[in-house]
């Protein structure tokens, strides 16, 4: 008996002792360090005491930096949807395609300049903040419209804006309902956990309309919903409704409301406080941008090599080391032209005229020719 | 004499000979580490998201919402908090428990019943009733019950009318609601009446029968009292009982009752996939009682009724119950599987929506794991103490 109880103590003092070892600092830790002496600030984990700790910290500063960490894993990590033709969809072949899935490629292919090192996390609109906050994904390249709550409280950060859109409503022709008052106490599919669902709460309400939601988890169980009538109306974003028309059997029996609702900037996330990571995923889509504005496309792009143009020889990593100040290799703009094209290249072959969406180009234009697309300027 | 003055050494009541006192402080420092370990995860998770920069504690139960649910037993409009959201959702799925519980005990009491009937037709139909659903995952019944069954049916305009004033179609069953006139009281208080004398009755029963051995049917006195009073109230009150008529307006059914189909499929496949169950459950209650017990019963001269009710039922419970206790907690927390239908339940509208829109998933998981464990320990220690009155008590 006293045996066994010497053993348990013992036990229990090393488990006591772990404990105390490995527990994170607590909040406020540094903050006490600080103000101790500057000459402990500088040590911040005394090495003597805590072995241990000292190996967990080093670990949590280069997981902190996700383009090590990235480089060092050799692929990307991207979290893009379910399936939502346009944006991100895996064709017959298992191939991804969609303006989501090519802002992805842009990131890969200023990184690696080989846009195949990419991992595709398909996510619902639930598990998509959990997946980027978690470190699951590397960047959220996923339909998500950035608001105030979502850039605040939720421990992100958006770079840009890769397409701008609006919400609205998709109806049977068969209905009679033409324009968005004709919704008054109209039943409502939607996917849930999403920013539409406040938006037509918004909306119905400021005009004393009464409405009923149906919410549900997954894309296609809305639309299914929809289609067999358990609903009026389908509501998401635009590019969205033009998107799901297709899937739909008799895409002409029904009628995108010419009404947009909101705005909705869908923009591309990273997690908050890597600044780097932030300007190289930030940067890749302006390279897009300005090789729109610059005239280069995939097919141009070698032969733009010979140039004359200044910021066009910038813009390639020819006269600049642009690329090592983002911590990349000094063509990655080339790189993201060349394995990916510019924006207008690929808004046309995923949502534009070369594609079955057909949406046309209206906010998602350039600057030039009155649209918000505006590349900062890479010098 | 010797030998019993000599008394044995006092025990130690705080030394570690004592087996009391080591029991306690195993027990003591077992609650200590686990504590210990609570406490780091918390505080770790604590400092992970300050240091991430996400937002933590529960003060967004007080935000508004901002978005609306298509079912709520109470009064919630979109400026209602995400405090009042939790309350919808927790409502939402303990209604579809309570009913589905309910429906499930019936059906399989039933099917259990007939499976061992006599009747060669009805005994089958049991077995097939039994093998069906017991052997379908519950996700794809509901499926059925949603998208096969209630999505088939017609749209508002062209809606069943299977009665009067009854409405099936596409979005739901409709139902007239009934709302009182005055003399209403009259009605409910004839049936209290007749349920109070029925109490009366049956007290008075068993004591005549323990006196004097003969038996008093107050159980069909009562029920026959329970539809004579209320229908003679009534009657002479002139029918206080209105409902509300329905009316198709514009898109949708204006007054009545809505079923919406979320709720009754998800109802409907919970129970019947349960009873499937609960039957088997029963069947085998019944079975275990040995056959002597029914010879020896038919011997006294006890009626099949009585047999059924004295001698069968009340040694089949003692080995009915602790399975279906645990039938009962699986229908709890199937329910959870509404968020597939788009039912507004708790994981639906509080685990999901909620999470989404505040971001904040540590909280808002361990508030619904909190609330499900809860509702399975209440359920567990509510028949725990059914049982320990089925139990056999030793004479």
């Amino acid at each position: 008996m006293r045996n066994r109880f010497t053993v348990l103590i013992i036990g229990i003092l090393i488990g006591a002792a772990l404990i105390y070892f490995l527990r994170p600092n607590p909040p406020g830790w540094e903050a006490a360090q600080t103000g101790a002496s500057s000459s402990i600030v500088s040590v911040t984990t005394p090495t003597a005491t805590a072995p241990a700790a000292t190996g967990a910290a080093t670990a949590t500063a280069a997981a902190d930096s996700t383009l090590a960490a990235v480089k060092a894993r050799g692929y990307l990590k991207c979290g893009v949807s379910q399936g939502l033709p346009g944006f991100s969809n895996a064709d017959d072949k298992g191939q991804w395609a969609g303006i989501d899935v090519d802002t992805c490629r842009a990131i890969a292919a200023a990184i690696f300049g080989d846009i195949s090192k990419i991992r595709y996390s398909p996510l619902s609109a639930k598990e998509r903040f959990t997946a980027l906050q978690s470190g699951e994904i590397d960047v959220l390249t996923r339909n998500t419209t950035l608001t105030l709550t979502r850039d605040t409280s939720l421990g992100f950060d958006f770079t840009a804006v890769n397409y701008f859109d609006g919400q609205g409503f998709l109806v049977k022709k068969e209905s009679g309902i033409t324009d968005a008052a004709g919704l008054n106490g109209a039943t409502i599919c939607l996917q849930t956990g999403t920013t539409t669902e406040l938006n037509v709460a918004d909306y119905f309400r400021t005009r004393n309309m009464t409405y009923q939601i149906v919410a549900f988890d997954r894309n296609d169980e809305t639309l299914s919903a929809y289609e067999q009538g358990r609903c009026d109306a389908l509501t998401t974003d635009a590019s969205g409704l033009y998107a799901e028309r297709l899937e739909l059997k008799d895409p002409s029996a029904h009628i995108i409301l010419p009404e947009l609702i909101s705005k909705e900037p869908l923009a591309v996330a990273v997690r908050q406080g890597d600044d780097q990571w932030e300007d190289v995923v930030r940067w890749s889509f302006y390279a897009m941008l300005d090789a729109e504005e610059f005239g280069l496309t995939s097919a141009n792009v070698d032969d733009a090599k010979s140039t004359p143009s200044p910021e066009v020889r910038r813009f390639l990593g020819l006269d600049s080391n642009f690329g090592s100040m983002l911590g990349l290799s000094n063509d990655w703009a080339y790189n993201v032209v060349k394995l990916v094209g510019n924006y207008g290249e690929i808004f046309e072959r995923n949502v534009g005229k070369e594609s079955q969406l057909g949406i046309p180009r209206g906010l998602n234009a350039q600057w030039k020719r009155g649209g918000l697309m505006y590349g900062m300027p890479i010098r | 004499m010797v030998m019993k003055e000599q008394k044995a050494p006092r025990p130690v009541m705080f030394g570690w000979s004592n087996p009391k006192f080591r029991g306690v402080i195993y027990q003591l420092l077992v609650v200590l580490c686990l504590g210990a370990v609570i406490w780091v995860m918390a505080a770790t998770a604590v400092e992970n998201l300050h240091r991430l920069g996400i937002a933590s504690g529960f003060g967004f139960l007080n935000q508004p919402s901002g978005f609306s649910i298509i079912m709520s037993l109470i009064p919630y409009s979109e400026q209602s908090t995400y405090g009042d959201v939790f309350i919808v959702g927790l409502l939402n799925t303990l209604l579809v428990a309570v009913i589905g519980i309910v429906l499930a005990l019936i059906i399989g009491f039933t099917v259990g019943i007939a499976r061992l009937s006599g009747n060669w037709l009805v005994a089958r139909l049991a077995a097939i009733y039994v093998e069906t659903l017991r052997n379908i995952p519950l996700l794809l019944q509901l499926f059925f019950w949603y998208i096969g069954v209630l999505r088939a049916m017609p749209k508002p305009a062209a809606s069943l009318e299977p009665l009067p004033g009854f409405f099936i179609n596409n979005r739901g069953i409709v139902l007239p609601s009934p709302y009182e006139a005055s003399g209403f009281w009259w009605f409910s208080g004839a049936i209290v009446l007749a349920l109070l004398i029925g109490a009366g009755l049956r007290i008075v029963a068993h004591r005549r029968q323990k006196e004097t051995g003969q038996v008093f049917l107050w159980i069909r006195i009562s029920v026959l009292l329970l539809i004579v009073l209320p229908l003679i109230a009534f009657v002479l009150k002139g029918a206080p009982l209105h409902f509300e008529l329905v009316v198709l307006s514009g898109l949708n059914f204006k007054g009545g009752v809505h079923l919406i189909p979320e709720f009754v499929a998800l109802t409907l496949g919970l129970a019947t996939y349960t009873a499937s169950f609960i039957a088997e459950i029963v069947r085998s209650g019944i079975e275990s009682v040995a056959r002597g017990q029914r010879e020896a019963a038919q011997a006294l001269g006890l009626t099949k009724s009585q047999t059924l009710r004295h001698v069968i039922v009340p040694q089949s419970m003692r080995v009915i119950i602790p399975p279906l206790t645990s039938q009962i907690l699986n229908l709890m927390k199937n329910s959870s599987l509404a968020v597939a239908i788009g039912y507004p339940d708790l994981v639906s509208v509080f685990a999901g929506t909620v999470l989404n829109q505040t971001g904040q998933a540590v909280e808002v998981i361990a508030i619904t794991m909190a609330v499900y464990l809860v509702l399975s320990l209440i359920a567990s220690s509510f028949m725990g103490w059914f049982n320990t009155r089925y139990a056999i008590v030793e004479r």
